[in-house]
C-alpha cells in the first residue's frame, strides 16, 4: 500500500464507521500504540472534516494487560490516555495497524474494561494479515492482506517513520547456509528492525 | 536488570527508565480500577528482618496492585527467632517458589548474599540493608524530585534531574537512604551535598559524589553552592547510635533540625523531604513536617508506583526461574 492506498482506506473507514454509528454521537477513538494512536489521530481527523463535530480520541497501552509478557524481553510501556469524557456509555473505536494473531486486541478489551463500560467497542485495523489466534474479528478493515505466518508486515507511517507505506516482507528461507541467509537478509531493502518497533502485530 | 542491590547497579539511562515506568504505574494508579493483570501467578515474597511500614506496605501494595501473589515474612514470629539462617530461610523460599525476594535486613551485603550465593533462583531486590543502601527508597525519592522540579506525568519522560540542587540532612553516617541517594541522584545529574555534624558523616565521605558541609544555615540561605531545590532531612537513627555522636537531642535540633525559621531561608520552589519515620522535634519540626512544601506523604505514594516499576522490570520478561506455565 502506498500513501495514496492508505489516506483512501482511512476515508473509507470513516465513512463506515459513520453510517454503522448513524453520525458522531458518543463516538471515541482510541489507538494502540505506537502506529496505532497514529492513525487514530488521522481517523479523528478524517471524521471531523466528514461530520464537522469534535470526536474525541486517545490511546490506549495494552502491555500490562498481554498473555505473552513472560515470553518476550521486558516490553517498555507506553503512555495511555483517555479522552476527558472518559469511555462509560461511549461508542469506542479501537484503532491498530495489523490485526494478525488478535492478543493485543484481547489484551485492549481487557485494559478497556478497566476504564469503563462502552456501550458498544468497535475495532479498526488498516490491515487485516489473517491468521488469527482467538475469535475476534475486525469491524472496519483497510486491507485484508493475505499472508504466510513467516512473513512480516511493515507498516510506516509518516509522523513516526518519515512516510507512508505498507510491504509485506519476505522471510530469510532458515535452510538456506548462513552466509546465503545473511546475505539474503542484507539483498533486503528495508532494514529489519525491533519487532514491536516495526508495528506488526 | 536481573536484581536491585544499589542504586549504583543503575546507569543514567537504567534509572530514567525506572522513572519513565513509574510515571506510567502512577497513571494506573489514578484509574477507578487500580489492579492490573500484568504479573498474576507470580509470587514475591517480602522477607523482612527489620522493622518497617512503609516499605514494606508499599511492596505488599505495589505487587498486589501488579495480581502478584504476596508473601510476607518478618523475622518476628518466624523460626529466625529459633535461630535459622539466612541460608536456610532463603532455601526455603525457593522451594515455596519465590519469584521475587524483597529483602530488608540488618546487616549491610544480606541482598547481596541472597543473590549471589545461589540459594533461589528468582529476582532480589534490597529493601534496605544495615547501613548500607535502599535503591528503591533512592528511586522513589528522585521520582518525586523530578514530578515536582522537572514536570510532572509526560512532561518528564526520558529526562533527568541535571542542574538540581539536593541538601541531604542529618544522621548521613546511619543513614542507607542517604547513601543510594548519593549515588542515584548523582547519576541523575544533580548535585548533592551533605550536611551533618562531623561525628556523623562517615569515613572516606570525600570519595563520594558529593560536597560536604556542616554549615546547615549557609547550605539553606545558598550561600555554600548556590540555591537549593530540594532539602531532604534524614532520621536520626537513635537505634543504631552506640555512642554519643552528639551532646544532647535539644543541641542536635537547634543546630541541625529544619524549623519555621531555616524553612523561611528556603527559596519559594524548594520542596521539603523526609523517607520516614520522622522524629518531629528532632531533625524537623511540625511546622516544616506540615507545610505545603513538605512532600512527605506524597512520597509515600510515589513509593507505591516506583516499586510497581521495579518489580515489572524485574519480573515480566522471559522467565529465569523456570516455572512457565
Amino acid at each position: 500500500m502506498e500513501a495514496g492506498d492508505i489516506r483512501r482506506a482511512l476515508t473509507r473507514i470513516a465513512h463506515e464507521v459513520l453510517e454503522r454509528n448513524r453520525g458522531s454521537a458518543d463516538l471515541v477513538v482510541l489507538g494502540i500504540p505506537t502506529r496505532g494512536v497514529t492513525l487514530a489521530r488521522r481517523l479523528a481527523a478524517r471524521l471531523r472534516e466528514i461530520e464537522d463535530a469534535e470526536i474525541p480520541v486517545g490511546s490506549l497501552d495494552v502491555t500490562m494487560h498481554r498473555d505473552d509478557l513472560r515470553r518476550q524481553p521486558t516490553r517498555a510501556l507506553a503512555v495511555t490516555e483517555l479522552p476527558p469524557g472518559g469511555v462509560d456509555d461511549k461508542v469506542v473505536v479501537l484503532v491498530d495497524d495489523v490485526l494478525y494473531s488478535g492478543r493485543t486486541i484481547r489484551a485492549a478489551l481487557d485494559a478497556l474494561s478497566e476504564f469503563g463500560r462502552p456501550r458498544a467497542v468497535r475495532l479498526a485495523v488498516l490491515v487485516d494479515r489473517g491468521h488469527r489466534d482467538l475469535p475476534i474479528r475486525a469491524d472496519h478493515v483497510g486491507k485484508n492482506l493475505p499472508t504466510a505466518h513467516t512473513e512480516r508486515v511493515r507498516v510506516r507511517l509518516s509522523e513516526t517513520d518519515g512516510a507512508d507505506s505498507v510491504v509485506i516482507e519476505n522471510p530469510v528461507v532458515e535452510t538456506v547456509a548462513p552466509q546465503a541467509a545473511q546475505a539474503a537478509q542484507a539483498a533486503q531493502a528495508a532494514p529489519v528492525q525491533d519487532r514491536t518497533e516495526a508495528g506488526e502485530s | 536488570m536481573r536484581h536491585l542491590l544499589s542504586a549504583a547497579d543503575l546507569d543514567r539511562d537504567t534509572a530514567v527508565h525506572v522513572l519513565d515506568v513509574a510515571e506510567q504505574m502512577a497513571a494506573t494508579q489514578r484509574r477507578e480500577i487500580k489492579k492490573l493483570p500484568t504479573l498474576r501467578g507470580r509470587t514475591v515474597v517480602n522477607l523482612f528482618f527489620e522493622d518497617s511500614t512503609r516499605t514494606r506496605i508499599s511492596f505488599e501494595a505495589a505487587a498486589k496492585r501488579l495480581s502478584a501473589d504476596v508473601i510476607n515474612f518478618s523475622a518476628k514470629g518466624s523460626s529466625v527467632s529459633k535461630g535459622e539462617s539466612l541460608k536456610d530461610t532463603a532455601l526455603t523460599l525457593e522451594a515455596m517458589g519465590a519469584d521475587a525476594v524483597v529483602v530488608r535486613h540488618s546487616a549491610s551485603g544480606a541482598p547481596h548474599r541472597l543473590a549471589h550465593a545461589g540459594w533461589i533462583r528468582g529476582a532480589v531486590v534490597n529493601a534496605g540493608d544495615g547501613t548500607h543502601e535502599h535503591p528503591t527508597q533512592a528511586l522513589l525519592d528522585a521520582f518525586t524530585l523530578r514530578r515536582h522540579l522537572v514536570g510532572a506525568d509526560g512532561a518528564s519522560r526520558g529526562r533527568d534531574l541535571a542542574g538540581k540542587r539536593v541538601a541531604i540532612v542529618g544522621d548521613v553516617l546511619h543513614s542507607r537512604v542517604a547513601r543510594s541517594n548519593v549515588l542515584l541522584l548523582g547519576r541523575l545529574g544533580a548535585e548533592v551535598t551533605l550536611v551533618a555534624p562531623p561525628t556523623l558523616l562517615p569515613v572516606g565521605v570525600d570519595g563520594w559524589p558529593c560536597t560536604t558541609s556542616y554549615d546547615l544555615d549557609a547550605v539553606l540561605a545558598g550561600r555554600t553552592s548556590g540555591p537549593l531545590d530540594a532539602v531532604m532531612m534524614l532520621r536520626v537513627q537513635a537505634e543504631r547510635m552506640n555512642a554519643a555522636y552528639f551532646p544532647s537531642a535539644r543541641e542536635y535540633s537547634r543546630r541541625y533540625g529544619l524549623d519555621a525559621r531555616r524553612l523561611a531561608l528556603l527559596p519559594e520552589h524548594t520542596i521539603v523531604m523526609h523517607p520516614g519515620p520522622m522524629n518531629r522535634g528532632l531533625e524537623i519540626s511540625a511546622e516544616a513536617a506540615d507545610s505545603p512544601r513538605s512532600t512527605i506523604v506524597e512520597q509515600v505514594s510515589n513509593g507505591v508506583a516506583v516499586r510497581m516499576a521495579v518489580l515489572y522490570l524485574l519480573l515480566s520478561g522471559e522467565s529465569v526461574s523456570g516455572g512457565n506455565p
